[in-house]
């Protein structure tokens, strides 16, 4: 295969054709439209499903009655969007059905912008909807990834019945990089022995997530943690850069990750020594690791593209024993390398205890963006 | 010069502020603006107004009209100028909202707020695509028509056919005004001013849900110039969307102004 | 080695274009390259630009402050970037769209009248190619013919009738040589 120049948002649209894409729901909402509109020709060309619902709430509605049947179903949408597909979002999740969905964040809370933000971090990674359910989220950091992790995102639901939500910011979508595309899968002929499809030949099927019976809900609770364990065992996945003999770590996903790799870069060459970790799966997230990082390094910076939401993820891992630093750009900016590098450089200095919360020393720091 | 014998005809209504508006060149959201601006002008009612502005190109209307204004979630004005009009009845409230917002992701609200005969005043620009997402297909989108989301033309099997709105909302009880109007040209214009101002007497009378439908251009994401988008309302859109009265509150009916 | 690039024009400029032929040569050339455009409202009638990165290892930020290199297609883009041209680095101004020459004396600085050149080849709309030839004549990234390839290869009918007019103007531009600063 050779590699093409290709745009986030059509490349994860035709990642996702290939992957065996059946059915997709969605609706406008920029900076992920581009990747309906391509599928608005692109899907009914190969004679599969396409359909631009009356809202997100209709979407993923429609996501969740195609995911019933056990073909492989998607929908995409960007920060307001996804805040409507809360719901949905929990009745797939109790249902236990394989969905996968594309956020493509903008700047908020509410309407917002439609500039590159991670904004959605808590809502994704921690649930969103309502009840104990764990969506696989995966971040990519440049179009290749994006390509990639939509891929596995399709196997990873069905291989555990779960929500995977792909989570990049509006600059990924934009953003056209050399990269190849996967061949084309065949679509699946035969079907899960779940799939609701008429009862030929067989006892009936129910897809249902009330269980009137507490009993019942808590044994189907249960059994979703117990496959999230599996998922937490077997589906890590991070990318580290420089660690090996790194003093100072640097933790950021997808587009603040690449930023921070920029300034890390520069911090090596004057001499620091800094590593990156990119946590590639937010959720599960790569605990472990981070947890080693915090017993041998002097230092933690977390660089993202919010007010801190992974923060306490890493605050929670670190447990106290190096001092965790904050940098942030919340509302749809993108940090640039140099201020991340100065960042680097305030830790890397004062590599004491830090007094009060990582969050708050930041916002002193912010207040002349106020 | 200006002697005594001259009288201003034409001016910018009091209650539109004095900037220039992002619309594109040609589009008649601004007249849509224009006429909301000399009705509330006229009735006097520039103090008592609260507008609610909607998610589409006119996100930004509360610029442009010198009143109190808010701006709703997408397709949820109707629900917000509920909550703003049951706590401040003797208030005038209105929505500005597109095709997209109102009859699509929002056509919930607006179905719910005419059955409860809510007594706001809806001013419905239709122009047949999502304008500020960069022309997708809506539900007014004609059949055959080429959009974003619709490369091949709007094709009525796979996707649906236009909605038209006020026949359907007409059908509400609590309904007390329900018009279509177009802006295409100056006597249409005239005419959907005419309506504006009924639909506002039908809130302050207290009547009972009002709506104007106003077809509306949108030349930049259909792809023509703007005398040619108000020549395409009138052939292509008004065979579709007919103009006329589809509910109107007997009290309305026998008004003279 | 990284080189960052920001074109920078009003909408209809093709400088987002200009931009995407950069990136599709530095492909070609088993180059890593990122291409990120400014997106928004901003794109309705005002001004357009984007990032170009160019390198050889994984590229890192997609976003720059201080770029190695600046094509302003107009005077808006003058202004806004000439001030954040790394020292050194490279700053090539479309003379017929501004009425200043930039002040900085810390980088290399071309004044070329793209699109006077470009009118007199046939279509004003071709001045981005002769900005992409004072690119690559002052600071040789990518090999010419990696851009006539792409021309060839990767454009639309259009652009295929003007190709002989594009690599014209891409020629002409190439040679508005400066000197190197120290
Ligand atoms: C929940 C949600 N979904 C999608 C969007 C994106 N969006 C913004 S404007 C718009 C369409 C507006 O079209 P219309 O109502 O027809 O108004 P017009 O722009 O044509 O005036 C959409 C889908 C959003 N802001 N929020
Ligand atoms: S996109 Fe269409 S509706 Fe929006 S301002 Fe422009 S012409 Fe008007």
């Amino acid at each position: 295969m050779v590699k093409e120049l290709l745009k986030g948002n059509i490349a994860i649209a035709e990642a996702a054709v290939r992957a065996g894409l059946q059915a997709y729901f969605g609706y406008p909402i920029t900076p992920q439209t581009e990747l309906l509109e391509y599928l608005s020709k692109r899907m009914p060309e190969l004679g599969r499903t396409f359909v631009q619902a009356e809202s997100e709430l209709g979407a993923i509605n429609m996501v969740y009655g195609a995911a019933c049947t056990g073909v492989r179903v998607m929908s995409s949408s960007s920060s307001p969007g996804i805040s409507l597909m809360m719901e949905g979002l929990s009745y797939i999740a109790g249902t236990e059905l394989p969905v996968v969905l594309i956020d493509v964040m903008r700047g908020g809370p509410g309407l917002g912008n439609i500039a590159p933000s991670q904004q959605d971090y808590n809502q994704i990674v921690h649930g969103g909807g309502h009840g104990d359910y764990y969506p696989i989220v995966l971040a990519p950091a440049n179009i290749q990834e994006a390509i990639d992790l939509t891929v596995l995102a399709f196997d990873l639901a069905e291989k555990y019945r779960s929500i995977v939500i792909v989570l990049l910011d509006g600059s990924l979508g934009q953003m056209m990089e050399p990269a190849e595309l996967p061949p084309m899968q065949p679509l699946r002929e035969s079907y899960p022995e779940w799939a609701t499809r008429g009862a030929i030949g067989r006892e009936r099927r129910i897809h249902t997530s009330i269980y009137l019976n507490p009993v019942e809900q808590e044994k189907t609770n249960l059994r979703i943690l117990q496959r999230w364990q599996e998922v937490k065992k077997n589906e890590v996945r991070y990318k580290s850069y420089f660690l090996e003999d790194a003093e100072y770590v640097v933790i950021g996903f997808g587009t603040a990750g690449r930023v921070a790799l920029s300034a890390v870069r520069a911090a090596r060459a004057e001499g620091n020594k800094v590593g990156l970790l990119r946590p590639v799966t937010l959720a599960p997230f790569p605990a472990q690791q981070i947890e080693a990082l915090a017993g041998s390094s002097k230092g933690i910076l977390v660089v993202e593209m919010n007010s801190g939401q992974m923060l306490d993820d890493v605050m929670a891992c670190v447990k106290g024993r190096t001092p965790v630093h904050f940098y942030g750009r919340p509302g749809g900016i993108v940090p640039l390398p140099d201020e991340v590098l100065v960042e680097i450089h305030r830790m890397t200095e004062k590599s004491g205890r830090l007094n009060g919360h990582p969050r708050d020393q930041w916002l002193e720091r912010m207040v002349q963006h106020i | 010069m200006v002697t005594d014998t001259e009288i201003t005809v034409y001016h910018r209504p009091a209650t539109l502020t004095d900037l220039g508006t992002h619309y594109c060149p040609g589009c008649t959201h601004g007249i849509a603006h224009r006429l909301v601006a000399e009705v509330i002008d006229e009735m006097g009612l520039r103090e008592t107004t609260i507008g609610v502005a909607s998610v589409g190109c006119s996100v930004f209307a509360y610029n442009y009209f010198d009143f109190d204004f808010v701006q709703a979630p997408h397709g949820r004005a109707p629900a917000m100028a509920t909550g703003i009009k049951r706590v401040l009845s003797d208030r005038i409230v209105f929505t500005y909202q597109g095709d997209g917002d109102l009859a699509s992701i929002g056509m919930g609200e607006i179905v719910a707020a005419a059955g409860r005969g809510e007594n706001i005043t809806v001013i419905f620009i239709n122009n047949a695509n999502y304008g500020m997402t960069g022309g997708q297909m809506a539900p007014t989108t004609l059949p055959g028509m080429k959009t974003t989301s619709s490369p091949n033309g709007r094709d009525v099997e796979s996707q649906g056919y236009p909605i038209r709105t006020a026949e359907l909302l007409a059908t509400q009880e609590g309904a007390g005004y329900i018009v279509r109007r177009s802006l295409h040209d100056p006597k249409n214009i005239r005419l959907a001013k005419k309506a504006i101002r009924l639909a506002f007497e039908t809130q302050v009378r207290g009547l009972g849900f009002s709506l104007v439908e106003l077809l509306s251009s949108c030349p930049t994401n259909w792809g023509m110039d703007p005398v040619d988008a108000l020549r395409w309302i009138e052939q292509n859109m008004i065979p579709y969307f007919p103009i006329n009265d589809f509910k109107v509150h007997p009290v309305i009916a026998s008004l003279r102004i | 080695m990284q080189t960052e690039i920001i074109i920078s024009g009003f909408g209809g400029q093709g400088v987002l274009f200009a931009g995407q032929l950069l990136a599709y040569a530095a492909m070609e050339q088993s180059l890593q390259v990122t291409w990120i455009p400014s997106y928004g409202p901003e794109m309705r009638g005002g001004t357009a630009n984007c990032t170009v990165i160019i390198s050889d290892e994984e590229i890192g930020s997609p976003v720059v402050g201080s770029p190695k290199v600046v094509l302003a297609l107009n005077l808006p883009s003058l202004d806004k970037y000439e001030p954040l041209v790394k020292a050194g680095g490279l700053l090539i101004v479309n003379a017929s769209m501004v009425d200043r020459a930039p002040q900085r004396t810390d980088i290399q600085t071309v004044m070329i009248p793209a699109s006077e050149i470009a009118e007199s080849l046939g279509d004003k709309r071709m001045a981005n190619m002769v900005m992409l030839g004072a690119l690559l004549g002052n600071l040789p990234i990518l090999p010419e013919e990696a851009i006539a390839k792409v021309l060839r290869e990767h454009t639309t009918e259009r652009m295929q009738k003007l190709l002989s007019a594009n690599l014209e103007a891409l020629k002409r531009g190439m040679n508005y040589l400066v000197e190197k600063v120290k």
